[in-house]
């Protein structure tokens, strides 16, 4: 009995110790080997990441997931997506059940330090704002004193939400749900006057509601909320590899590089061009993938702008213009690094 | 040398005694357990350090900076720490806990007792109502209720005005708030004295020194005869705080939330249906003989009930009734998916998504859970001991 006592205990603290240093090896090799790209996105909201009735994943997150699988794997389809609530979505990428987090999550010094995370490279310049019935005939968030306002757990936006009623001396009530299909259903109901989000998610909700034309997004911004893929510290090459991702979209949208004729571009004389798709130079190789990765990612997926524009911009319900996130050479926050 | 032959002595019968090889074995056993235990603990602390995450509880007294919807302490977001968001959880769940006990009680008791009706409708609604309910998953049932709750009342503009100054709308049910002026703390204490001489009242009833009919009468002209006097007497103001509109509210008053009504709601829906069944299975228990018996003796139905039944039924109906109570308490939990802010809610939701230390945060919300259970067991099985059958 007590062989099988210490047996027992023996199995089980083997079993804890595996469970918890599993996630520490380096990601890219788990990612090769696997053949599958883990990736934690939202699942609820249009534009950034939401399966279809037959479950294929669209949106500007699942689009770098889908890029990054493509410069590893060759195949955007790679992809295994776990839908992730606001609240579980860092718990998910601490214990390695995702490699990659793109589930438009804010940068802020907390989570890089305090979480033990690391934000790669904005892929979305958004800021906070709310929605709200037209026939409540407001104009400012300034006039919301005393409103009920509905917001999703677990956010930054419910802190800055409390920051910004304490900052203009305004009385705030709040209620908090898990879901943001929860929020979106008590605020259509009428729980609450407004409802806040980032204003990239404000499109979106306002689609989703009975009477879309009847609620108004107001014009302010509350917030700075930079939104970026987020991986685990202490693996630096995965950590380049999927910021670079990024980077490498946005040149190759810098440098007319685009799905229809990257093939054509392939064969340019720009040093840019042959650096970024690998005629010249190893720079691919360097980061730990292949030579022509970038090739890779534009042929399956596009540069940043058609990303962009398929996902949230022009060619989507959700008609959101460039604004922030247009190219540094258009006046937006968009930069990318040279590749050399 | 030698001791060690006297001790090889003294021990090798010792093991043979079986008493003393037990208590051996559970010490053993013991040892081993908390050796584990220490040492997934030392493994968790090393892999947290590792990968640079913070550990303890200094996030205890750090500034939440959130907003809570109901609150039964003083809260503001921007001075009250997670520790007090913490405390303000813990009282959403004790006080739904509290409320749904009491109420799940009265209505799994009335079906219950409704299941065994010799009027053949009652029964089969009541047996409907416990088919019905039992079989849908509790999630589904509050999700059900709150957009009920929701959707049934009007926009607060069109708020449905209570007599009395009250109001009722989709944000909930706005009552008048009493608040006590001058010496209106008298009061409070004349209505708690009143609450005391009214208990010992029933315990002289109950050991038959006085009737039950006199004990209640007199109980409840205490209760409420000695408050009434003193406010009288000192002249002291209650003044009532109404609600009142505001843009996008109402402002003031007690505010009782939607969320909160539909989880009480969805939990004593829920759990009565449980309880039903095991107040029919304590009262079917009772011999048969037992009312022939009582009605025999010229009982009525009625006292046959309340004297002869439930009190032998309620020696087999609470210890499971005891597993209901603990039931409801715990699936209240699930308040985070109809936005009440809950321990669960607030603690395990913001507090560990702002601070991320789920092994802290979640090891504190374990342990609060474990203690309201014990506490509600010890509760029952000091109330199921007073029941239990006295042999002489």
């Amino acid at each position: 009995m007590k062989r099988a006592l210490v047996v027992t205990v023996y199995a089980l603290a083997t079993a804890t110790l595996t469970l918890m240093t599993a996630a520490s090896a380096a990601t890219l090799d788990d990612v090769k080997k696997r053949g599958m790209l883990n990736c934690g996105a939202n699942g609820q909201l249009p534009g950034f990441g939401l399966p279809d009735a037959q479950g294929n994943w669209t949106g500007i997150d699942v689009d770098l997931c889908r890029a990054v699988a493509a410069a590893i794997l060759n195949d955007p389809n790679k992809v295994k997506f776990a839908a992730l609530t606001a609240k579980d979505r860092f718990t998910a990428l601490q214990s390695g059940d995702v490699d990659l987090l793109a589930r438009n999550t804010t940068w802020t010094s907390s989570r890089d330090s305090q979480l033990a995370l690391l934000a790669t490279a904005v892929n979305y310049y958004d800021g906070q704002g709310f929605i709200i019935r037209k026939d409540l005939k407001v104009n400012s968030a300034l006039e919301l004193n005393d409103a009920t306002i509905c917001v999703q757990q677990g956010t930054t936006t419910e802190l800055n939400l409390a920051d910004y009623f304490r900052a203009n001396k305004m009385r705030l009530k709040s209620v908090t749900f898990l879901q943001l299909e929860e929020a979106v259903s008590a605020y259509d109901s009428g729980r609450c006057n407004a409802y806040t989000t980032d204003a990239s998610g404000l499109y979106g909700v306002r689609l989703k509601l009975a009477k879309p034309d009847d609620h108004v997004v107001l014009p302010e911004i509350i917030s700075k909320e930079p939104l970026a893929p987020f991986v685990r510290q202490g693996d630096d090459q995965w950590f380049d590899v999927v910021k670079w991702v990024h980077f490498a979209m946005v040149n190759a949208e810098e440098l007319n590089v685009t799905k229809a004729n990257v093939d054509e571009q392939a064969k340019s004389d720009n040093p840019e061009i042959k650096r970024l798709l690998g005629a010249e130079g190893n720079f691919g190789e360097q980061l730990g993938l292949s030579k022509d990765w970038v090739h890779r990612i534009v042929k399956h997926v596009g540069n940043y702008g058609e990303v962009f524009e398929r996902n949230v911009g022009q060619g989507s319900p959700l008609k959101i213009a460039r604004g922030q996130n247009a190219l540094w050479t258009k006046g937006g926050l968009q930069y990318g690094p040279p590749i050399r | 040398m030698g001791r060690g032959r006297e001790g090889s002595l003294a021990i090798g019968p010792l093991l043979r005694d079986q008493r003393v090889r037990s208590v051996l074995v559970q010490i053993i056993f013991c040892l081993l357990a908390a050796a584990a235990i220490a040492f997934l603990v030392h493994e968790a602390s090393i892999n947290l350090a590792r990968r640079h995450l913070a550990t303890g509880f200094g996030f205890w007294n750090v500034t939440a900076g959130f907003d809570i919807s109901q609150t039964l302490i003083d809260y503001s977001s921007s001075t009250s720490t997670y520790g007090r968001a913490f405390w303000v959880g813990l009282l959403n769940t004790l006080l739904v806990a509290a409320i749904g006990i009491v109420l799940t009680t009265l209505l799994g008791f009335t079906i219950g007792i409704a299941r065994l009706s010799s009027n053949w409708l009652v029964a089969r609604l009541a047996n409907g109502y416990v088919q019905l309910i039992r079989n849908i998953p509790l999630l589904l049932q509050l999700l059900f209720w709150y957009n009920a709750v929701l959707k049934a009342l009007p926009d607060f503009r069109d708020s449905l005005r209570l007599p009395g100054g009250g109001f009722l709308n989709n944000r909930g049910l706005f009552l008048p708030a009493p608040q006590l002026g001058g010496s209106g703390h008298l009061v409070f204490l004349a209505l708690l004295a009143g609450v005391a001489g009214a208990a010992g009242l029933a315990a002289l009833a109950r050991r038959g020194r006085l009737s039950g009919g006199a004990a209640a009468g007199l109980g409840l002209a205490l209760v409420l005869g000695l408050p009434a006097t003193v406010y009288l007497a000192s002249g002291a103001s209650v003044t009532l705080v109404y609600p009142e509109m505001s843009r996008f509210n109402l402002r003031g008053g007690i505010e009782i939330l939607p969320e909160f009504v539909a989880l009480v709601l969805g939990l004593v829906i829920y759990t009565a249906a449980f309880i039903a069944e095991v107040v029919r299975a304590g009262i079917s228990s009772v011999p048969r003989g037992q009312t022939e018996a009582a009605l025999a003796l010229g009982l009525s139905r009625a006292a046959t009930l309340r004297l002869v039944i439930v009190p032998q039924a309620m020696r087999v109906i609470i210890p499971p009734l005891t597993n209901q109570y603990l039931n409801l308490t715990k699936n209240s939990s699930l308040a985070v998916a109809i936005g009440y802010p809950d321990l669960v809610q607030i603690f395990t939701g913001t507090v560990l998504n702002q601070t991320s230390q789920p092994v802290e945060i979640v090891a504190i919300t374990m342990a609060v859970y474990l203690t309201i259970s014990l506490v509600t067991s010890f509760l029952m099985n000091q109330y199921n001991a007073r029941m239990a059958l006295v042999e002489r």
